[in-house]
């Protein structure tokens, strides 16, 4: 049966639309993103492209904004942090979650469903209501205003990545193996390390990453209780761009930017690492 | 086959429950910490909405007396000098502002009526008010006479209180007609429906943009896939501020989008898009574009196309083809991401707060005002807990229709 | 590969634990001190944060905020005290002082002058006019224009700000009804010795939101002073309020073409404040008495703000004395501090619900 030669114009026409609107939705994607970079070079304190650097002209970049950043201190203290919170929120959020994924992967846990649901609420519920919660309930406890404060805070909002992404490492996985290592006599710290740990690893990683760039870009929280110590880089922009918009937030955007690709790279290299280890324990 | 033996149905029944604990025992540490550092925070949050003890706390001795009140003429004599003097000492320890914005809240108006005659009050003994307060306290002001004002004070008075509902569903109670729909201003009803509506718009962009993307990489080879999704993926791991600022840079009045326009010409003067409703959209369909393509595109690349080529083969038009075969197979994916690009926009605070000027905002940023600008924290509970309620609502939906844990994380 | 993981996370603990430890021993014996940032804050940073943190080896934590009670109220009814010092708009004062958001200040531990006068009589009487702060400032509520995009008909007087017609184009106001409430009564003809006494009453306050209502459509709202010159030099606005030394700032370091109209400028003093309940009340106070020395203060006259102490006078850039408030007292009003003390509150309310209408 032949398709007749008129359904095959409009199958190209089909395919050349589909192909042009998908690539202007690409470009809609990544284009704020790269506008950034070049206009963090500007030497105007300016948010829009001059004259000088339409035509290219190497005067009209320059490096003051990046500069700026790096010899004032509210930055500084902003980067170290947006480091220091994110690096323990981390910490705490992948430890409890990879073990809460653990037990929720298993078939006998009792609740799971209602469980899992509660556990992952921190990431559906609005920033704005557990912002207001927090500032309440921390500034009761005298928990407000303090790095144990924010870094707790910060930790709820980072464990349902690591559940995720864990428990998708866990998807079939054959509890059968850690029983028959714990009859042969092994401890059960052991067995999570040996057995349970090398497969969920990129998850674990993965999770990790999501903990911390939550951390990292958060911004409601800390607004609502974290006091003028506790400035984080996301803080700093926020008030920068509500107050004196001026291009030192286009270089710390810029390099933010350089963060999230390499953070992207890891993952990907992780992604294809999991799919190898997959594929070699198929094979055997 | 014989049937178990008591001992060894027990013997399963506990090491059934052994397992089951262990499994609970991985759970317990993170269940505890959630429960301690977000869930107690929530419901703090919602005590916050309904238990309010300020007014009692700062007037104890004026709302004993005004139990005795029937609430039709003015309060006896005795009420209103016991007010008095609670009000000279308020002013003597600087707590009369405090009085006077809860007032405020219960009665508009009353703010500077009890400032200016707390103000007259600290000047006299206390000796004295206790037989001449009543009559200082009318002559300072004439809403002092009014019975509506005691009523309103009585009930502000009240230390669990379900007011801070009604004013947020733009209610009021009313002396004798009971509930009814506030008179003045009705704020908070509209914003939750612009709210929900320009979710609507923001997931029905996402899914027109979504979509043909998702389905044209589910086409590619999955190498190319893979190389043109780090596009989705980028923007879907930087930082959200940046991607706010990035239209902001874009928007604004001589912005890059409206100096391009200027210099081809195709406008004269610059275009109003930054701090519009008009803003906020866009911004937010960015934002949230990825969380639309990644399911898409997870449950397209599962569809054998041959099912849709066997169709057409069998000379289904394409169209037809497309809507009754291919379509309905990625409902699953176009509902998870619909669904999730609408519970994040419900409840979005940040883009809106800082591209959506006044025309743009949602009622999170109306939250975030009455929690840091205007301090009226039980009314910013109360509109919290509709909120969450409404994403609780839509949560559960998600969670029987897609699950929980099957948020795509790319 | 599990212990290699574990060495190398105690590793990476320790060292972020070090980094903490780091962090909270510079936290010792530090002030959190709050300002408006932009020009001011630079001239505060240069002639009393700086030379402060030197002579008495305190960490000054330098903040901005955008004015208004409402953070300081936050914080000190969560009792979550994040500020010690804040720099008040009068306008504003009287209101926290009032809601007792506010320590107390002793006035006569204040230092004597340059010149050997006691503090009550250095300091000019306003500033030092409520128990929870000492004046440091005198400036002004002005409104520009720009040069390069005002066109035809330069504006000369703050009826032209209500005045579409004459002056075509967007108003940029900051987002709330102090100083916009008097402009408005001051254009619709009210006297300025009488417009307090106007807003006083709900006739006048409607009369005020009235003239507000002829010109909504084109007005632009900002939340910190800070954006004005930015809106005024992008073109966002054709005429912008904001605080004169702002202006002075842009005109004078930037060479921008911005002309300052004194007609009906609302002047008041800024004065700075020790928020209640602060751990750090004694630091507070040395602060606050080395900030309001004579010659800090003489430092404000670069961005054209007044000090309020005579003595410093001498001390100051003697060019910037025309572009001070005090030079143009006879066109403008003085913001009543008592007034929005007691309608602050309610008048808020009301020209919020007047906004989202």
């Amino acid at each position: 049966m032949k398709i007749p030669a008129y359904y095959g114009f409009w199958h190209h026409l089909g395919a050349w639309l589909l192909k042009t609107s998908s690539w202007l939705v690409l470009l809609f994607l990544i284009m704020p993103i790269l506008v950034i970079i070049p206009l963090s070079f500007n030497v105007e304190p300016f948010f829009s492209f001059t004259e000088g650097m339409l035509t290219l002209q190497p005067e009209a970049y320059s490096l003051r904004w990046y500069r700026e950043i790096f010899n004032d201190p509210k930055w500084i203290l902003a980067i170290q942090n947006s480091f220091l919170i994110g690096i323990f929120a981390t910490l705490l959020a992948t430890v409890l979650g990879t073990c809460a994924a653990v037990g929720l992967a298993r078939d006998d846990m009792p609740y799971r469903r209602f469980i899992t649901a509660l556990l992952l609420s921190p990431m559906i519920v609005p920033l704005i209501i557990t912002a207001a919660g927090m500032f309440f309930f921390y500034s009761n406890m005298g928990l407000a205003g303090s790095y144990l404060g924010v870094i707790l805070a910060h930790a709820a909002l980072g464990t349902p990545f690591v559940i995720i992404t864990v428990t998708a490492t866990l998807t079939g996985f054959d509890y059968s193996l850690a029983r028959a290592a714990l009859n042969l006599g092994a401890t059960p710290l052991r067995v999570f390390f040996d057995i349970i740990m090398p497969l969920i690893r990129p998850g674990v990683i993965s999770g990790a990453l999501f903990a911390f760039i939550t951390s990292f870009d958060e911004v409601v929280v800390i607004l609502f209780m974290a006091g003028p110590q506790q400035r984080t880089i996301p803080r700093q922009m926020f008030s920068g761009l509500r107050e004196q918009i001026n291009p030192s937030i286009l270089a710390i955007a810029t390099l933010l930017i350089l963060v999230s690709i390499a953070l992207l790279i890891t993952l990907e290299l992780l992604r294809r690492r999991s799919e190898r280890l997959r594929g070699v324990e198929l094979i055997e | 086959m014989s049937s178990l033996t008591t001992t060894e149905a027990d013997q399963a029944a506990s090491a059934r429950s052994k397992k089951r604990l262990t499994a609970f025992l991985f759970v317990v540490p993170l269940l505890a910490f959630i429960l301690l550092t977000f869930v107690a925070p929530i419901g703090s949050m919602l005590w916050r909405s309904v238990h309010h003890p300020a007014v009692a706390e700062l007037i104890p001795l004026t709302l004993v007396e005004l139990q005795r009140w029937d609430g039709t003429a003015l309060p006896d004599e005795t009420t209103l000098n016991v007010f008095a003097q609670e009000l000279h000492g308020l002013a003597k320890e600087r707590l009369s502002g405090k009085l006077s914005e809860e007032l405020n809240r219960a009665y508009t108006g009353m703010s500077s009526v009890v400032k200016s005659s707390a103000r007259r009050i600290a000047r006299i003994e206390t000796e004295q008010l206790a037989t001449q307060g009543a009559g200082t306290l009318l002559k300072a002001h004439g809403n002092w006479s009014k019975p509506e004002v005691w009523y309103a004070i009585k009930r502000a008075g009240a230390v669990y209180t379900y007011d801070y509902y009604l004013t947020a569903l733009d209610l009021e109670l009313h002396p004798e007609q009971g509930i009814q729909v506030r008179e003045d201003t009705q704020i908070y009803l509209q914003l939750y429906g612009k709210t929900l509506n320009m979710a609507l718009v923001i997931t029905l962009f996402c899914a027109l943009l979504g979509y043909p993307l998702a389905y044209y990489l589910a086409g590619l080879p999955e190498n190319r896939a893979n190389l043109l999704l780090v596009l989705v993926l980028l923007p879907f791991w930087t930082s959200l501020l940046v991607r706010t600022t990035a239209w902001i840079a874009l928007l604004q009045t001589n912005g890059v989008i409206n100096s391009f326009l200027l210099s081809t010409g195709l406008i004269s003067q610059p275009i109003e898009m930054l701090y519009t409703s008009f803003a906020t959209v866009v911004a937010m369909t960015h934002i949230l574009l990825p969380f639309m393509i990644l399911p898409l595109y997870s449950v397209m690349r599962g569809i054998d196309p041959s099912y849709l080529r066997a169709a057409l083969s069998l000379g289904a038009k394409p169209i037809p083809a497309f809507a009754r075969i291919y379509f309905p197979m990625t409902l699953p994916g176009l509902s998870a991401g619909a669904l999730l690009v609408f519970i994040i926009s419900v409840g979005y605070y940040i883009t809106p707060a800082l591209v959506g000027g006044t025309d743009g905002q949602m009622i999170s940023n109306i939250i975030a005002f009455h929690m840091q600008r205007s301090n009226n924290w039980e009314l910013a509970a109360a509109l919290g807990s509709l909120l969450l309620g409404l994403i609780l609502l839509l949560y559960w939906v998600y969670d029987r229709f897609v699950g929980a844990s099957n948020i795509k994380l790319g | 590969m599990a212990r290699s993981l574990t060495t190398r996370f105690s590793a990476f603990a320790l060292a972020a634990a070090l980094g903490t430890a780091g962090f909270a021993a510079s936290a010792e014996e530090s002030l959190t001190v709050v300002s408006w940032g932009g020009a001011y804050g630079v001239a505060q940073k240069k002639h009393v944060i700086d030379p402060f943190q030197k002579d008495t080896g305190v960490k000054v934590l330098f903040e901005d905020y955008s004015g208004g009670v409402a953070e300081i109220k936050a914080q000190v009814e969560s009792g979550n005290i994040q500020w010690d010092v804040v720099d008040f708009e009068v306008i504003d004062l009287e209101r926290a002082c009032s809601e007792g958001l506010l320590e107390s200040i002793p006035h006569e531990d204040l230092p004597a002058g340059v010149d050997g006068k006691s503090a009550a009589e250095d300091f000019i009487p306003e500033a030092l006019a409520s128990e929870c702060a000492v004046g440091n400032i005198v400036w002004s509520v002005v409104f520009a224009y720009n040069e390069k995009t005002i066109g035809g008909t330069k504006a000369a007087s703050i009826e032209d700000f209500f005045d579409t017609k004459k002056i075509p184009g967007k108003r940029a106001l900051r987002k709330r009804p102090q100083v916009n409430m008097e402009w408005a009564l001051l254009a619709d003809g009210v006297a300025p010795k009488d417009v307090y006494e106007v807003l006083a009453t709900p006739e006048g306050q409607q009369r005020a939101f009235d003239k507000l209502a002829t010109i909504k459509d084109d007005l632009v709202w900002f939340d910190s002073w800070s954006q004005a010159p930015q809106l005024l030099n992008d073109g966002g606005a054709v005429l912008v309020q904001s605080a004169n030394g702002r202006f002075y700032d842009a005109i004078r370091q930037e060479n921008k073409p911005f002309v300052i109209v004194w007609d009906g400028h609302v002047y008041d003093l800024d004065a700075w404040a020790i928020v209640k309940g602060t751990q750090k009340k004694d630091l507070a106070l040395k602060f606050i008495a080395y900030a309001t020395g004579s010659k800090p203060l003489a430092g404000m006259p670069d961005v054209a703000y007044g000090p309020t102490r005579k003595s410093s006078m001498p001390l100051a850039d003697p060019t910037a004395a025309p572009h001070l408030p005090t030079a143009h007292l006879d066109k403008g009003i003085q913001a009543s501090s008592d007034f929005w003390a007691d309608y602050g509150e309610s008048l808020g309310e009301k020209f919020n619900e007047w906004l989202l209408k």
